[in-house]
């Protein structure tokens, strides 16, 4: 009686749910996330962390470039406030993500804990999965569906990341380095990819070369300045293009 | 006893304040500006390529200073790789997966048979 009562909001949410799960099981993000999230958890152990609190960051931050700030920046001794602005201007580029990916999943009859949770787990990888794959399900599965996606994605990452931990002391350092670099390289081709844009494009460069600049340099708040300098003046060229045509 | 507990509990209130509060919060403003707010809009354009150049900003500075092992791989390796990462994502028709494979193992062949 209860499951007539629910109606068929449960069960397509059910079915989405698992569809999702299918979908971000079998992903190719998987693999990067896998041997990103190994690295992770070898950099939490070497730099003195417990397994706890770098599961905990994986679940609650589960953004890779952020965990990474987050623990170099504590481990060389920063103070916090310097870690928070540090930790939240990497994570800027969620707000547009999440733009972007709300309105297509989301319907009227959506509950705010589901789009919450999709909110969360926001992601690139899970965030280029929904967006490609979510289009093909039926409305009213799209949350759920992205959710399933997310819980496998993090799932994974979860693993990972406590097994890193554990085997920091015996994987081999080339390997680990190796894994290390998977955050950086699979940021910077998925940024390219995503860049259609005139600004985004110059953007994306201008970081690359004003970021490393200006921490040689000695500038404080170096990712504040590449953002706001670099950001803005791509934004400048793009109206300045539009504006000539 | 408290202050033991305290001491304890200390780093999981520094990661909440500081690692998942000042992160979250963009997930959180992006559910309540995507009520309304057009994916075209010009702010957006505008927070699009902030984030963009914060973005790439952190991948420069996690190769040129780069934590842990991957900082024991002397900095033209790290440099050069990225360039193979780059080039093998263009000829593979912009493939994410062909990319970072291709950067990854630069960096891990270039560490065993270069560095050491």
């Amino acid at each position: 009686m209860t499951d007539n009562e629910r109606g068929s909001g449960g069960s397509a949410a059910l079915a989405g749910y698992l569809a999702g799960c299918r979908a971000g099981a079998t992903s190719v993000f998987q693999i990067v996330l896998i041997g990103t999230y190994i690295s992770i958890g070898a950099l939490a152990h070497d730099l003195g962390f417990s397994a706890l609190w770098v599961v905990l960051s994986t679940l609650i931050v589960w953004a890779a470039p952020a965990q990474v700030i987050l623990m170099t920046a504590i481990g060389a001794g920063a103070a916090p406030l310097e870690v928070a602005v540090a930790v939240s201007l990497s994570g800027v580029r969620l707000l547009p993500m999440v733009v972007a990916l709300l309105p297509m999943l989301r319907t009227r009859g959506s509950r705010w804990p589901g789009v919450l949770l999709a909110a969360h787990f926001t992601a690139v990888s899970m965030w280029m999965e929904a967006l490609r794959l979510a289009p093909r399900r039926p409305p009213e599965q799209r949350i759920a569906f992205a959710n399933g996606i997310g819980s496998m994605l993090i799932g994974s990452a979860t693993i990972a990341c406590f097994v890193g931990f554990y085997f920091a002391r015996v994987l081999p350092e080339p390997l680990v380095a190796g894994l290390l670099f998977l955050t950086p390289m699979s940021f910077l081709v998925s940024v390219t990819r995503a860049s259609k844009m005139i600004s985004d494009r110059v953007a994306a460069a201008a970081g690359l070369v004003l970021s490393p600049l200006l921490v040689w340099l000695g500038v404080g708040l170096d990712l504040m300045w590449t953002g706001l300098v670099g950001g803005t003046g791509a934004y400048l060229i793009h109206r300045w293009r539009r504006a000539r045509r | 006893m408290t202050a033991g507990m305290t001491a304890e509990l200390w780093p999981y209130l520094i990661l909440v304040l500081v690692g998942f509060l000042p992160n979250e919060v963009w997930r959180w403003l992006g559910v309540v500006f995507s009520r309304g707010l057009d994916e075209t809009s010009e702010t957006l354009v505008w927070v699009r390529a902030v984030a963009t150049a914060i973005l790439t900003g952190v991948v420069a500075k996690i190769i040129v200073f780069a934590p842990g092992a991957l900082g024991g791989v002397p900095l033209w390796i790290r440099l050069g790789a990225t360039a193979i990462g780059l080039a093998a994502f263009l000829l593979m028709r912009q493939s994410v997966f062909a990319g970072v494979v291709a950067g990854t193992l630069a960096v891990m062949a270039g560490d065993i048979f270069l560095a050491r």
